[in-house]
């Protein structure tokens, strides 16, 4: 059934199929040219589950769903992850969420430690009690030489939690393993239910730094279900907002990437320009993350001529020095030796994990939400898409630069010329029984946000997807056969989200 | 080499003068300490996520940090912020504080303000604070987050981890109350019911300047 970004379908009408069908068509599309964007479970009457798979074309821009019901009685079906890698984590939550088994997976193991939302026993019978990794059992390599190194939850610098276990024979890494789960708050069952005040609040700590991204995703969701059109200006501000995020958060990457190569000077400059965004945003929302621009049914602060004329003067200052820094990171022999052939993804990888993002067009891969499945402003003001070729540390950097650039020219494009009109057009009540979905491309990549509602129409189920979920098994398919000092290089070069992953 | 050189006199000291000059002017939009019209209403600033909101009004005053908890009810009249640490953690302390950061189910955002006070505009460095990579190298721990069940012990074995004596700071909301995240069966109701808290900064996320005045206060620094 087809779907578009922020469209919504009625649960009759989403395709009913046996598991078997299920499997063998999700996969089949995904040999074809699509890509798992979503899968995930939604609670049904009797403690059954109804399994939903949201699959994109992203050359042709179409959203396929597909679902299957697994009932309470037989709390299983066949894995998809043994044909499909990008069904892995997806899988696993599936497993911890409603305690069903996928038959024949791989590697199970719980992602985020809580127990399941059927109320029925866990598949990990003391899952509440057990503490993250000390009872958790790694893959283990053995051998003459070959040594553990653990790192985490509490790591170094001032970063969220996770536990990182390397397998290494002298500084040579042969496997990594991520184990993350530490910052799991439980938001989406909080999302549900009648309160949407607090849940456009939640939507906005999902991941902080990545705050507008999601929280228009959950916007654009409740506006698909309750039928509301949000007026041009709205939709130009929160564009304003992202790119801002977007800029801010690449710049900032960009400065600890040199950091981490072990050249100071660029990661003074771009560290402090980094926040040079984040004022900007400051200014607009009153908040350095953007916490509070937006609202279902558009957004609460709007940018007047004088705002405008002020954001388009700085961002032409702000080029200027981005052009200067950048180059002078660019331009360093010590940093590129230390950036090129480092952590490489193949196409075919990046492929083969779903990857998306910047990591993932730095593997040639193009994805980008706002090209192939644009909405809102993205319809009437084109990004070009910025592809590396290499799929190494360098090529995530470059990616990022020229993104930077793609960002400033979008926003100096629509500054001056603002849609005119209201900014806010007040929501009404949600469809029953019905799906919406909407993607954002956030600065990490595609988010992915689907909301369900129940026969009264109030939110019955809430998955979040942030673009690490697709991209943390990549940090460990980058890290082999690397030397364990360039684990900090390449983890930058990522820079996932913790929370965004562990909800 | 040059082209190091050029840019460095293209940026220049970028380093605010605060504390002994003023500090930096926010935005009008800028959502700082709420603002009591009537007498008998209270706010409590450790809860609240300072959204957007028509029943609350926001000044721009950026000091907020409060050593007590219930420091953080903010009434029409009383606003007490901070005091510095008693004189003999002044004489361990006042020159040389080093913070181990602990991230316990935060959403990231006070983890990245804090981060900013180490750029050059905050420059954390010359007030003799410092984040350090071990909790063995600590003189105390900020905590961020609303200490999810999977980071309770980690946080707790840290805490243990630190000698004595130890200073506990909690940034945001969520590690001050919970936050937003409140109710969820997946995190505490706050630091202050796992650990004793010396200093409290709220906001969502605190603006990295309520932070440092938080820290100077501490340190006797800015006196009120």
């Amino acid at each position: 059934m087809e779907l578009f970004n922020g469209g919504n379908i009625a649960l009759t009408d989403v395709p009913l199929l046996t598991a078997q069908e299920f499997r063998a068509e999700v996969i089949r599309r995904c040999r074809l040219d699509a890509r798992l964007i979503n899968f995930f479970g939604s609670p049904e009457d009797r403690q059954d589950v109804r399994l939903f798979a949201i699959l994109g074309e992203d050359e042709g821009g179409g959203l396929q769903i597909l679902s299957t019901k697994i009932l309470s009685e037989y709390p299983s079906y066949e894995s998809l992850t043994k044909d499909l890698l990008q069904a892995n984590l997806f899988e696993r939550e599936i497993a911890e969420q409603w305690a069903i088994m996928p038959v024949g997976h791989p590697w199970l193991k719980p992602l985020r430690y809580h127990a399941n939302y059927r109320g029925v026993p866990d598949l990990w019978p003391d899952i509440k009690q057990r503490t993250i990794p000390g009872s958790y059992p790694f893959y283990f390599v053995g051998g003459e030489e070959v040594h553990e190194v653990g790192v985490g939850p509490v790591h170094a610098g001032i970063i969220e939690p996770g536990h990182f276990r390397f397998q290494c024979h002298g500084e040579e890494i042969l496997h990594l393993e991520i184990q993350l789960g530490y910052q799991h708050r439980g938001i989406e069952p909080l999302m549900c239910g009648k309160d949407l005040k607090r849940s456009v609040l939640l939507s906005e700590s999902i991941a902080g730094d990545t705050s507008l991204g999601h929280s228009i995703a959950f916007c654009e969701v409740i506006e698909s279900l309750s039928g509301c059109l949000i007026p041009s200006r709205a939709q130009a501000v929160r564009a304003v907002g992202l790119e801002l995020e977007r800029l801010a958060n690449h710049v900032g990457d960009l400065g600890a990437m040199g950091m981490d190569a072990g050249f100071l000077p660029t990661s003074s400059y771009f560290g402090r320009m980094r926040g040079d965004y984040l004022n900007l945003l400051l200014s607009l929302v009153g908040n350095r993350f953007g916490k509070g621009l937006c609202r279902p049914g558009g957004v609460l602060f709007d940018i007047d001529a004088a705002m405008s004329n002020e954001f388009c003067r700085k961002l032409k200052e702000y080029k200027k020095e981005f052009d200067s820094v950048s180059d002078l990171l660019f331009s360093q022999s010590s940093v590129l030796a230390r950036f090129e052939d480092i952590g490489s993804i193949s196409m075919k990888d990046a492929k083969m994990l779903g990857l998306v993002g910047p990591a993932g067009r730095a593997s040639q891969l193009e994805t980008d939400v706002r090209i192939n499945y644009s909405s809102g402003m993205w319809q009437f003001h084109h990004v070009p898409i910025s592809l590396g070729v290499t799929g190494d540390v360098y090529s995530r950097a470059l990616v990022k630069r020229q993104e930077v650039l793609r960002s400033l020219e979008f926003l100096l494009k629509i500054l001056p010329s603002l849609p005119s009109g209201e900014i806010f057009t007040p929501v009404t009540s949600m469809a029953k029984d019905t799906l919406a979905i909407s993607l954002v491309e956030g600065w990490r990549g595609e988010i992915a946000h689907v909301g369900i509602t129940d026969a009264q129409g109030n939110l019955s189920r809430y998955k979040i997807k942030d673009p690490s979920f697709h991209n943390w098994p990549a940090l460990s398919l980058a890290m082999r056969n690397q030397e364990i000092s360039d684990f900090p290089l390449c983890n930058k070069s990522f820079n996932l989200s913790y929370c965004g992953h562990d909800l | 080499m040059l082209k190091i050189i050029k840019t460095l006199f293209q940026q220049g000291c970028r380093t605010l003068p605060f504390p002994k000059g003023n500090a930096p002017s926010f935005p009008a939009r800028y959502r700082g300490c709420p603002i009591i019209a009537r007498d008998p209403e209270s706010l409590d600033i450790g809860k609240i996520t300072f959204i957007p909101d028509s029943d609350v009004r926001y000044s721009n005053d950026y000091r907020m940090a409060a050593a007590k908890r219930e420091h953080l009810i903010i009434t029409k009249n009383e606003k007490v912020l901070a005091a510095a640490l008693n004189r003999e953690m002044l004489r361990i302390f006042g020159r040389s504080l080093k913070l181990r950061q602990v991230s316990a189910g935060g959403c990231n955002s006070c983890e990245l303000d804090l981060n900013v006070l180490n750029t050059p505009v905050f420059a954390l460095g010359r007030f003799g604070i410092q984040f350090v990579a071990s909790p063995r190298h600590a003189d105390g721990i900020v905590v961020t987050g609303p200490i999810s069940r999977n980071m309770r012990e980690a946080l707790l074995k840290t805490y243990e981890a630190m000698p004595g004596p130890k200073i506990v700071i909690a940034v945001g909301s969520c590690a001050i109350s919970g936050g937003i995240f409140l109710g969820s069966p997946e995190v505490s109701g706050g630091l202050e019911t796992i650990i004793p808290v010396d200093l409290f900064i709220p906001g969502c996320p605190p603006h990295p300047l309520t932070i440092l005045d938080g820290l100077l206060r501490l340190l006797g620094k800015i006196k009120s």
